[in-house]
C-alpha cells in the first residue's frame, strides 16, 4: 500500500496513473543525500557502539557486587520511553543544560550559555547517543537472557584453566556462541535506529533531518500531492535500513574470517586489564548519563527561578505540575487504555498461543520470525503504507485502530518475554493435575497460570511499557485524535517550555515504573504465605 | 471398602520412535500387586510411564491396548484414565496450601471435604498440618502430603517414578512400608519404574528388566 502512492497511484486524490514523479521530486528534494547517509550512519554506529559496550562489560563481569550492581541499574532504563530519554539527555547537554551549567563558570569560564548546536547538531552526535542509552540495556538484557542456556562459567573456567585471563576467555569461549543467539536484537537496533522518529525529532539535526523524520513532514503536509513524495521516501527508508541490515551482515561476516585466526591464535592475555576497566567503566557511564538525564528532568519539572550557570535551581516550585495536569487528563487517560486494552489482547493472544504449544508438543513455531517482523521492518516505511490502507477502506482514525497498530509491536514483546518460561515450567505440574483427574482448563486456571503468575505480570509490564513509548503508531492512525503522554511530548519538542516539557516526559517515564513496581509487588502480596513462590518462579 | 477392585492390563504394547522400536511388554496388574519395571537410564522407563499416563509425545507411535478391568484406557485422555502418578519429587503445588493440594485432587463432589483431608492427614501423622505452606515442610512430609494427594483422588491404577530416590537412606525405608502398604490395603495394581534392586524387593511383586 505504501508502493502504489510511491508510483503516483492513489485514488483517493484522484491519482490513478503510474508514473515516476514523485521519485524525481524526492531526488531533487535539497538535502535528501544528507539525510539518507545520517539515518544509513546513525543507525550502524549506534548499534555498533552500543555492541561493543555490552559486550566488553559481560566480557569484564566476574559476577563480583560491582557487576550485579551495574547490572541491576540498567534494567530499569529499559522501561522509559525513548522521547523520555532523549529529553532527559538533551535537557543535560545542552548550552544552557545540566553539564554545562556544573561545570561553569569554574571550567569553562562561561557567564552566559555558550552559542553553540549541541542537541540538533548537524551530525547527529546527540541523536546517535540518545540512541545508545536505550540500545545498551536492550542488548544487555537479550544478552543476558540468552547466556544461561551457554553455560559461560564452564566454558570460562575451561578456558582459565588453559591459562587464559577471564575476559580474553570470555570473548574466545563465550562470545562466538552468544552472537548468534542475540543477531535477532541486534538487527532490530539497527532497523529501529535508521528509521526512529520521536527521537530524531527531540535529539537529531533539523536542516535536514533524519530521513524518516522528512518523510513525516511530507506526510504531514496540507499540500495532500506531497503525499507521493512521502511515499516515495517511506519506501527509500526501507532500503536505508535494509542496505544498513546488509552493511552489518556483511561486516559480520569479514568480521568472522579475520577472528577466526585470533580465537586460535593462543594468546592468553593480551588486553585483558584494558577488557576489565573499559568494559566496566563504559557500561557505568552510560548508566550514570541516563540516571542524570532522568534527574535532570525532574529538576526541571520543579525548578523555578533559575540563573545561568548555577548548578542548582534557585527556587523550587509546583507550577509547572500544576498548569500541565489539568490538560494531560485525556492523554493520560489514552495512553492508559490504549495500553492496557493493547496489553490484555495481546496477553490473551499469546497465552492462548502458548498453551495450544505446550499441549499438542508443538515446539517454538517456526513462524516465528513473522512476529518479529514489525521489529525489523522500519515503522515509517509500513505504517504509512497501513494508513493508506486504512483511508482506502474507509476507516476512521480512532481508539480501536491505535489499539490495532499497537498490538503489532505489543505482541512480540510479549512473546519474546514470555514464552521461555512458559517453556520451561516443568511440565509435571500438569501431568499431576491431569493425573488426578482434573480437566485440562482446570489444570491451567488452576496450575499452570498461577505457577506463571510472575512471569506473566513481567511480560505485560514490558508490553504496557513498549505501548506507553509508541510514537509513529499512534501518532498515524490516531490521526492526531488519539493524544497521548507520548505524542504530546514528542508535539511540545520544538517550541515548548523546557520545564513544561519536563513535566510530560516525568509522566512519560512514570508510567512504565508503574506497570514494573505492581509486577514485582503482587506476587509478593499473593505469595505472601508461600515461600517457594516468592523465590523462584 | 472400595468395590469392585480391577486389574490393570497392558496388551502387546510396543511403542516405536522414527520406525525404530523402543520397548514392547504384555502383561497383566492384579489389584493390590505392585510389577516393577527395571533398567538403565535411557531403556524406556519414562516412556513406558508417560504411555500409560496419556503423556505419550506425538513423536512416539504406541501400538497395543491398555485396559482397566474391561474398561479401554488407551484412547482417553490423561484425566480420564484414572491413573495416579507419583514423581521423584513430591510434586507439591507451590501456590496451595497443604490442604488445598489434598482437596485439589478430591473428587468434585465429594462430601466431607474438610474431613476427608483432616482424616487423610492424620493418617499419615501429618494432623493439623491443613494451613502449612508445603515448602516449609520436611522432604518427608512433603513426600507423605503427595502420597495421600494421590489416594484422595481415588485412582484406580497407580504409577511409581523411582518414587524413593531422592530421599534418605533410613526415610527410605519408611516411605517404602508406607507406600507400598498403602496403596496394597486400597488394593490398586501399581506399576512401579526404578534402577534400585532394594524398591524392587519392597514392592515384593514380579520384576521386568528393560534394555
Amino acid at each position: 500500500m505504501v508502493l502504489l502512492p510511491a508510483f503516483g497511484y492513489l485514488p483517493v486524490l484522484g491519482a490513478d496513473t503510474f508514473h515516476l514523479e514523485a521519485w524525481q521530486d524526492l531526488w531533487a528534494h535539497a538535502g535528501l543525500h544528507r539525510s539518507v547517509l545520517l539515518s544509513y550512519f546513525s543507525g550502524l554506529i549506534t548499534a555498533l557502539v552500543a555492541l561493543f559496550i555490552v559486550v566488553l562489560f559481560l566480557a569484564a563481569s566476574q559476577g563480583t557486587w560491582i557487576d550485579r550492581a551495574i547490572r541491576r541499574m540498567v534494567s530499569p532504563l529499559l522501561a522509559i520511553p525513548h522521547a523520555a530519554v532523549a529529553f532527559g539527555l538533551a535537557f543535560l547537554i545542552a548550552p544552557s543544560g545540566l553539564l554545562v551549567r556544573w561545570a561553569s563558570p569554574g571550567l569553562t569560564g562561561w557567564e552566559r550559555p555558550p552559542d553553540l548546536l549541541i542537541v540538533n547538531d548537524p551530525f547527529g552526535l546527540a541523536l546517535m547517543a540518545g540512541l545508545i542509552l536505550k540500545e545498551v540495556p536492550f542488548l544487555l538484557l537479550m544478552s543476558l537472557a540468552a547466556l544461561p542456556q551457554l553455560r559461560p562459567e564452564q566454558r570460562v573456567t575451561l578456558a582459565r584453566s588453559l591459562g587464559y585471563a577471564p575476559g580474553i576467555a570470555w570473548l574466545k569461549c563465550v562470545f562466538p556462541a552468544l552472537y548468534p543467539l542475540i543477531r535477532l536484537p541486534v538487527y532490530a537496533v539497527i532497523a529501529y535506529a535508521t528509521s526512529v522518529v520521536d527521537m530524531a525529532l527531540i535529539l537529531g539535526p533539523t536542516l535536514p533531518p533524519t530521513l524518516s523524520v522528512s518523510v513525516l513532514t511530507w506526510f504531514n503536509d496540507p499540500d495532500l500531492s506531497r503525499r507521493f513524495m512521502a511515499s516515495a521516501g517511506a519506501v527509500l527508508q526501507f532500503g536505508v535500513t535494509l542496505a544498513a541490515l546488509l552493511t552489518w551482515w556483511l561486516g559480520e561476516q569479514g568480521i568472522k574470517r579475520l577472528c577466526q585466526r585470533w580465537l586460535a591464535n593462543g594468546s592468553r592475555a593480551s588486553g585483558a586489564t584494558a577488557i576489565a576497566f573499559g568494559g566496566r567503566a563504559l557500561l557505568l557511564a552510560v548508566t550514570l548519563l541516563a540516571i542524570s538525564a532522568l534527574a535532570g528532568l525532574a529538576l526541571f519539572s520543579v525548578a523555578g527561578f533559575w540563573r545561568f550557570p548555577d548548578a542548582l535551581p534557585g527556587t523550587f516550585t509546583l507550577d509547572h505540575w500544576q498548569r500541565i495536569l489539568p490538560g494531560v487528563a485525556t492523554p493520560l487517560i489514552n495512553t492508559l487504555s490504549v495500553g492496557l486494552a493493547a496489553t490484555l489482547i495481546a496477553a490473551v493472544l499469546v497465552v492462548a498461543t502458548l498453551e495450544h504449544a505446550a499441549r499438542h508438543h508443538l515446539p517454538a513455531l517456526r513462524a516465528q520470525w513473522l512476529l518479529y517482523l514489525p521489529l525489523i521492518v522500519p515503522q515509517v516505511a509500513f505504517l504509512f503504507g497501513l494508513v493508506v490502507a486504512v483511508e482506502s477502506i474507509a476507516i476512521r482514525p480512532q481508539h480501536a485502530l491505535v489499539v490495532a497498530v499497537h498490538l503489532l509491536f505489543v505482541v512480540p514483546y510479549l512473546y519474546l518475554s514470555l514464552s521461555e518460561s512458559y517453556r520451561r515450567l516443568d511440565p509435571r505440574w500438569v501431568q499431576v493435575a491431569l493425573s488426578l483427574g482434573v480437566p485440562p482448563w482446570r489444570a491451567f486456571w488452576q496450575v499452570r497460570l498461577p505457577l506463571l503468575l510472575t512471569p506473566l505480570l513481567t511480560a505485560c509490564a514490558v508490553s504496557l511499557a513498549v505501548s506507553i513509548g509508541q510514537y509513529l503508531p499512534t501518532l498515524l492512525l490516531g490521526g492526531g485524535r488519539v493524544p497521548t503522554i507520548t505524542t504530546e511530548a514528542v508535539a511540545m519538542a520544538s517550541g515548548g517550555n523546557r520545564r513544561l516539557v519536563a513535566v510530560l516526559a516525568l509522566l512519560q517515564a512514570l508510567l512504565p515504573f508503574i506497570g514494573f513496581s505492581l509486577a514485582l509487588m503482587i506476587p509478593r502480596l499473593v505469595w505472601a504465605k508461600r515461600r517457594q513462590m516468592r523465590g523462584a518462579a | 471398602m472400595i468395590p469392585n477392585l480391577q486389574s490393570l492390563h497392558i496388551k502387546q504394547m510396543t511403542i516405536t520412535l522414527a520406525g525404530e522400536a523402543l520397548l514392547a511388554m504384555h502383561c497383566d496388574i492384579a489389584p493390590g500387586e505392585v510389577l516393577t519395571v527395571m533398567g538403565p537410564s535411557g531403556s524406556g522407563k519414562s516412556t513406558l510411564l508417560a504411555y500409560l499416563a496419556g503423556f505419550l509425545s506425538p513423536a512416539f507411535q504406541a501400538q497395543g491396548e491398555l485396559y482397566l478391568g474391561d474398561k479401554r484406557l488407551d484412547t482417553l485422555p490423561a484425566e480420564q484414565r484414572g491413573i495416579g502418578l507419583l514423581f521423584q519429587d513430591p510434586m507439591l503445588f507451590p501456590h496451595l496450601s497443604v490442604a488445598g493440594n489434598c482437596r485439589f485432587g478430591l473428587p468434585h463432589r465429594a462430601n466431607d471435604k474438610r474431613q476427608q483431608v483432616a482424616q487423610a492427614l492424620n493418617q499419615v501423622g501429618l494432623a493439623g498440618f491443613e494451613n502449612r505452606d508445603p515448602a516449609t515442610l520436611s522432604g518427608g512430609q512433603q513426600a507423605r502430603v503427595a502420597l495421600m494427594r494421590l489416594l484422595l483422588s481415588q485412582p484406580r491404577a497407580v504409577l511409581l517414578d523411582e518414587p524413593f530416590s531422592k530421599l534418605d537412606t533410613a526415610l527410605r525405608q519408611e516411605m517404602r512400608t508406607l507406600v507400598f502398604g498403602q496403596l496394597r490395603e486400597a488394593g490398586l495394581p501399581t506399576l512401579l519404574v526404578t534402577h534400585d534392586e532394594a524398591d524392587a524387593n519392597a514392592a515384593g511383586g514380579p520384576i521386568i528388566a528393560l534394555g
